[in-house]
């Protein structure tokens, strides 16, 4: 789960990194009051979850209370690459000496942690990496280890910190490195983390992106942090549901079990569909290895209430759990929809207990339901209707 | 020959009191695994009943393991508690642990990785593989299963597949039911795993049952872009590969933690592209992908 700015400042200052005021605003009168309560120039800054919100306009300095609610007025609501600005941060002003970026973050290719440093801030990265790669420092952590006081010295030297400023900027990275580790984070990046004019070392904006797997497991708070109002419908009904689901723009919903298995069903799906009219996936959804009748009943029921969906493919591959119980399940499911079950289905099972499977399918005789032999043939019958009813 | 288990593996099983650990524990053993023990620190001195077999429950992996004897753990622990449970089989020096469970922490894998690659015997080499997590675990068709993989797919025979996900796993399996496996392995769709393609195409490569290869990728990271470049230094054997993920939109994850987008980085159509450049045959689908592989077997 990626953070909003606003989210971020927030877990920095619990943690103890320097940040400066900053109050979340939805409307430009709580902006105003904000801004009031701030006091001083404030800077109003777009919150979403994308670059270049300040070249968009999305990020404007406001000397009076009065300012900050008209830039406000003008933020909310605009879209920056997609996203609909719902709410702004209202941030205190900075008096900006240097610019400096640091970041830490997963290494997926090392299986450890990098820590990236550079004293040339406030640009974009993959910008700096490119063109001046040597004013970045790359300095490998180790998980068992993380950023302590040696290791931040030594992030801090190679990054080339001025003398005087080596000490503070050291703490704060070890705060940071709190910050990565105890919320469990995949990132954690600072740009620009800031010397102001006081000579003070200040993170004045922060992208953090937290790990799921862990917030599920040990941080019941970041539930709080979750985007629900964000969210498409179908995909928060889906996640209710316990079901692993993400929303896409075709017309062939689609349900399978596993992963890599779905993802591979819509491709083939999406290749199908090019010999029909163009029809492509609707939606990822894997039900998993257990794939009872309600949890199909489930996922069948988010999908066929999606408008956009003409006709659904099933592709399971019975392992664990055999198609006779899947079979079961899509039989279940449809009676227990009725008639809210309005779509065609395209049924391909293999694996254990496949004759099975396909016989009770075959017994129930759902008006709904064609059975498939292969994917590649399911996946083409499925985009075929979905095109005759588009 | 196969690569990492065989019929003489000697295996122990981490979580076998639970609900996974029992079905699991069944299948494997239905498969021909050789499980000479279960741990559970709760159900010390307890036994768990298969059929015929009455399997001891030990306190702790070094227990279990100086007991039995045994080389191999699978853990089948709750993610919560995942990481102890492979922290406890790295300090006991067991050679390979299999790790099914999904959903454990990243920050948690990547320290218990960090945990085994401290360890090094004499000739500094790695002392326990790790296998997952998030995983479907490895099966020798015919010796021994140690995951989740159905037994029945189908048997022996001269191929050898390494793969990111279970169920696309077991479907290449079954659309070359007919050749056969020296082994298969699921090495897991996380971002931080213990074994993996690189590893798995050097062990087939050296492998000499094993006389060609299937790689399966899918979306997110960049592993198979530096296999391509292992394969194009180091395999001989004909290697086919497929990745999943090609319609997949940038910045949602695609059911394994891994599986995103991110940016320019990590597109099915890059992993393609990297694999046809190193001389790997590359199918757009499951079918098309064991219709190459069968084209490159005929040619042996």
């Amino acid at each position: 789960m990626d953070l909003y700015e606003y989210q971020a400042r927030d877990l920095f200052e619990a943690h103890g990194v320097p940040v400066l005021a900053g109050i979340v605003a939805y409307t430009p009168e709580e902006a105003k009051a904000a801004a009031e309560k701030i006091g001083g120039v404030v800077v109003v800054k777009a919150q979403v979850k994308v670059g270049g919100r300040g070249k968009a306009g999305g990020v404007k300095v406001a000397k009076t209370a009065d300012e900050a609610f008209e830039h406000a007025s003008n933020i909310l609501g605009m879209d920056i690459k997609g996203h609909t600005v719902n709410k702004v941060m209202i941030a205190q002003g900075a008096d900006i000496a240097e610019e400096f970026y640091f970041s830490v973050l997963l290494d997926r290719a090392n299986r450890n942690y990098l820590a990236m440093c550079s004293v040339e801030g406030g640009m974009e990265i993959e910008q700096l990496a490119e063109e001046r790669p040597e004013a970045l420092a790359r300095v490998a952590v180790d998980p068992l280890v993380g950023i302590d006081a040696e290791k931040a010295a030594e992030i801090v030297a190679a990054a080339g910190f001025a003398e005087e400023l080596r000490a503070k900027v050291e703490e704060t990275l070890q705060k940071l490195w709190t910050v990565f580790k105890e919320e469990d984070a995949t990132l954690v990046e600072v740009n620009p983390l800031v010397k102001t004019g006081a000579g003070d070392i200040v993170a004045l904006d922060g992208k953090v992106s937290l790990d799921d797997n862990a917030s599920e497991v040990r941080h019941p708070a970041h539930e709080e942090l979750e985007d629900k109002g964000a969210a498409d419908p179908l995909e928060a009904k889906a996640k209710a549901a316990g079901l692993n689901y993400v929303k896409l723009d075709g017309e062939v919903g689609i349900i399978g079990n596993g992963a890599g298995l779905v993802m591979s069903t819509l491709d083939v799906v999406a290749y199908a569909g090019e010999n029909h009219g163009d029809v492509k996936p609707a939606n990822f959804l894997d039900i998993g290895g257990g794939a009872s009748a309600e949890v199909m009943a489930n996922g069948l029921d988010v999908i066929l209430n999606d408008p956009q969906v003409k006709s659904v493919f099933v592709n399971v591959f019975g392992g664990i759990t055999a198609c006779d119980a899947v079979a079961n399940g899509i039989v279940g499911a449809l009676n227990t929809l009725g008639d809210a079950a309005n779509k065609p289905l395209v049924v391909r099972l293999d694996g254990n207990n496949v004759e099975e499977g396909r016989a009770i399918l075959a017994e129930a005789n759902h008006p709904l339901v064609t059975l498939a032999a292969t994917m590649d043939e399911g996946a083409d019958k499925a985009a075929e209707l979905a095109n005759a009813a588009k | 020959m196969s690569i990492y288990l065989n019929k003489d593996s000697k295996v122990i099983v981490q979580g076998i009191t639970g609900g996974e650990g029992t079905k699991h524990t069944a299948l494997m053993l239905k498969a021909g695994t050789n499980i000479v023990g279960g741990v559970n620190a709760r159900k010390a001195g307890t036994t768990v009943t298969h059929g015929e077999q009455e399997i001891k429950v030990y306190g702790t992996v070094a227990e279990a393991k100086a007991e039995t004897g045994a080389d191999v753990s699978i853990v089948f622990v709750p993610p919560k508690f995942t990481k102890d449970a492979v922290v406890e089989a790295i300090e006991a020096e067991v050679g390979l642990v299999v790790v099914i469970t999904e959903g454990v922490p990243v920050q948690d894998s990547a320290e218990f990785w960090a945990l085994a690659q401290s360890k090094v015997d004499a000739d500094g080499n790695q002392i326990t593989r790790i296998i997952g997590p998030n995983c479907p675990g490895i099966i020798t068709p015919g010796e021994a299963l140690v995951g989740i993989t159905p037994n029945n797919i189908t048997g022996k025979g001269p191929i050898g597949l390494v793969s990111k996900s279970g169920t696309l796993t077991y479907q290449m399996m079954y659309e070359l039911r007919d050749l056969g496996f020296s082994t298969a392995i699921g090495i897991g769709g996380d971002p931080v795993i213990g074994t993996t393609h690189i590893d798995a195409l050097a062990a087939f490569e050296a492998d000499p049952e094993t006389k060609a290869i299937v790689m399966i990728g899918e979306i997110g990271g960049d592993a198979e872009e530096r296999a391509a470049e292992y394969i194009k230094a180091n395999v001989t054997k004909p290697v086919v590969g497929y990745v999943a993920g090609f319609t997949a939109p940038e910045g949602k994850t695609m059911g394994h933690a891994g599986a995103i987008v991110s940016g320019s980085a990590g597109t099915a159509q890059a992993k393609k592209e990297a694999l046809e450049a190193a001389g790997v045959k590359v199918g757009k689908t499951p079918s098309e992908t064991a219709r190459l592989l069968r084209e490159v077997f005929a040619a042996l």
